[in-house]
Formats: structure tokens, C-alpha cells, sequence
């Protein structure tokens, strides 16, 4: 199998390269990889915007949760306060 | 506008913000628990470096943070090599040349471009399998990911090095994406 043919077939290296680009540049090499598997995969391309997809719904999910007003017992709010309450008047 | 901390109204002004912070990261209520009271009482003892540059709860947040990160690091340490877990690279693509195996292929969910978010199944979906990530893959996904922290931080706070990060992410995103798909009907 020749160079470019073993770069189209290898989703698995260019699943590798899509994470990697998400957070850090690539070589001049993987770069050129991922173009020429890119070009020619079309289930790479899904994957690619699928991973995009996941990471901003995981920071959104992230930001959401955050902002979603749990609340603690207030029994053990006072026991806390209390805590508080000690350490500052020892 | 005073700069000075208050303790005597930290709980009542900020215990359920950070209870709220610490559950959204930790999925566990105990633990979150215990982690705002010892995030009052460490602010206690640095009572004076709050310099009143960020707000009270800016700083409280910043210290609770740090100590998720302690969990995030505990949970995920023990043996590098068991630490970094199953190959799904072996499990969806072929051997021998690294293509997708069909049964494994991404499938179009019809959802790539929207806001995922506003699909509440597809919410729910996502915290079911972030949840089902082992320890070590579930610490570097959320600490990449939802703290936005640098790979080279988080190499150091769990002691990986910079290649098998990337190994972590990879196989991470793999099994999240895969367990998205399966579920998502």
C-alpha cells in the first residue's frame, strides 16, 4: 500500500490528530495528514464536527450545572457557620 | 465599597453557589459537601492575602477550585499503566490499517451544529457518559475541557507526560462520542 493510500485509510491516526489539533498546533507532518485523510473521509469530517460538538456542549453542561442553584441543608449551613464562628474567635 | 473579607456571612452568602460548583464538577454530594467547608476554612487561614482585587466569591471559587482539582488527581491516581485504561482504538478501528470498523463508524445525529443544550435529552445523554468515563480519562476531560486549564498543568497535576495526554484525550473523546451515539436514538 502506498504512502497516500495508507493516510487515507487511517482513521485512527486522524481521530488522533483532530483531538490534538483541538487544543495544541500540529506538525507540519500531521498537518499534512490530516488534510489528505480529511479530504478523502467523509466520516472523519462527521466525527470532527461531532467532537466539536461534545466539547462545547461539555462546557456549556459545565456553566449550567454551576449556575443551577443547589442548595445544602440549612442545619448543616449553620454547623459550618459555626465552624467559622470558632476558628475565628480561637 | 469595603475590600475586607466577612466570614460571619460567607455561608449564608455564597454555601449554596459553591455546594453548586462543586456538584456540577464532582457528581457527588458528599464530596461536594465537604469540600465548601473545607473551602471556608482554608480561606479562614489566608484571610490575609484576599487583596479585595476580585470579589469574595471570585476568591472563595478559586480556592474551591484548586481543591477540585486535588479530587480530580486523587481519583485518578494508582498505576500509570492500568491508569490509562482500555484501547478502544483496537475495539473500533480495523487492525491493520486503522479504518473505522462499520459497526463503529460515527453515524450523523442530526444535531452536530445545534446547541446541544437545548436538546435536554441529549444533555442528559452527555452527563450519563461523561460519568461512565474511567477516573484518570474523566479527570483530563473535565480539567482540558470544563476548567479550560493548560495541557502542561494538568501533565503535572496528574502526572502524565505530554504523549500519553494526548493518548487520554483521544481514547476519551472516542468512547464518549461512541456512548453518545449508542444512546441517542
Amino acid at each position: 500500500m502506498g504512502v497516500i493510500k495508507k493516510i487515507q485509510y487511517n482513521c485512527r491516526h486522524a481521530t488522533y490528530l483532530i483531538e490534538k489539533r483541538q487544543h495544541t498546533s500540529l506538525t507540519i507532518k500531521e498537518r499534512v495528514h490530516l488534510v489528505i485523510h480529511l479530504a478523502g473521509c467523509s466520516v472523519c469530517r462527521l466525527f470532527q464536527r461531532q467532537s466539536r460538538m461534545i466539547n462545547r456542549a461539555a462546557r456549556e453542561l459545565f456553566r449550567e450545572a454551576t449556575g443551577q442553584g443547589h442548595v445544602l441543608d440549612e442545619d448543616l449551613k449553620r454547623e459550618m457557620q459555626q465552624r467559622i464562628n470558632e476558628r475565628l474567635s480561637g | 465599597m469595603t475590600a475586607l473579607p466577612e466570614p460571619k456571612q460567607w455561608v449564608e452568602k455564597y454555601a449554596d453557589y459553591l455546594y453548586s460548583y462543586a456538584l456540577a464538577r464532582l457528581d457527588n454530594e458528599e464530596t461536594a459537601r465537604d469540600l465548601v467547608q473545607e473551602t471556608f476554612l482554608a480561606a479562614l487561614e489566608k484571610l490575609g492575602q484576599f487583596k479585595g482585587e476580585s470579589s469574595e466569591r471570585t476568591w472563595l471559587t478559586a480556592i474551591l477550585k484548586y481543591k477540585v482539582i486535588d479530587v480530580y488527581r486523587k481519583r485518578s491516581s494508582g498505576l500509570q499503566s492500568e491508569r490509562i485504561g482500555h484501547e478502544p482504538e483496537i475495539e473500533f478501528f480495523e487492525p491493520e490499517n486503522g479504518h473505522w470498523k462499520d459497526a463503529y463508524a460515527p453515524r450523523a445525529l442530526g444535531v452536530e451544529d445545534t446547541d446541544l443544550l437545548a436538546h435536554k435529552e441529549l444533555a442528559a445523554i452527555l452527563r450519563m457518559c461523561l460519568q461512565k468515563l474511567p477516573a484518570l480519562w474523566h479527570s483530563v476531560f473535565s480539567m482540558k475541557h470544563m476548567e479550560e486549564m493548560e495541557t502542561d498543568a494538568i501533565c503535572k497535576e496528574i502526572k502524565v507526560t505530554p504523549s500519553n495526554f494526548w493518548v487520554i484525550i483521544h481514547r476519551a473523546k472516542l468512547n464518549l462520542r461512541a456512548c453518545i451515539q449508542k444512546a441517542w436514538k
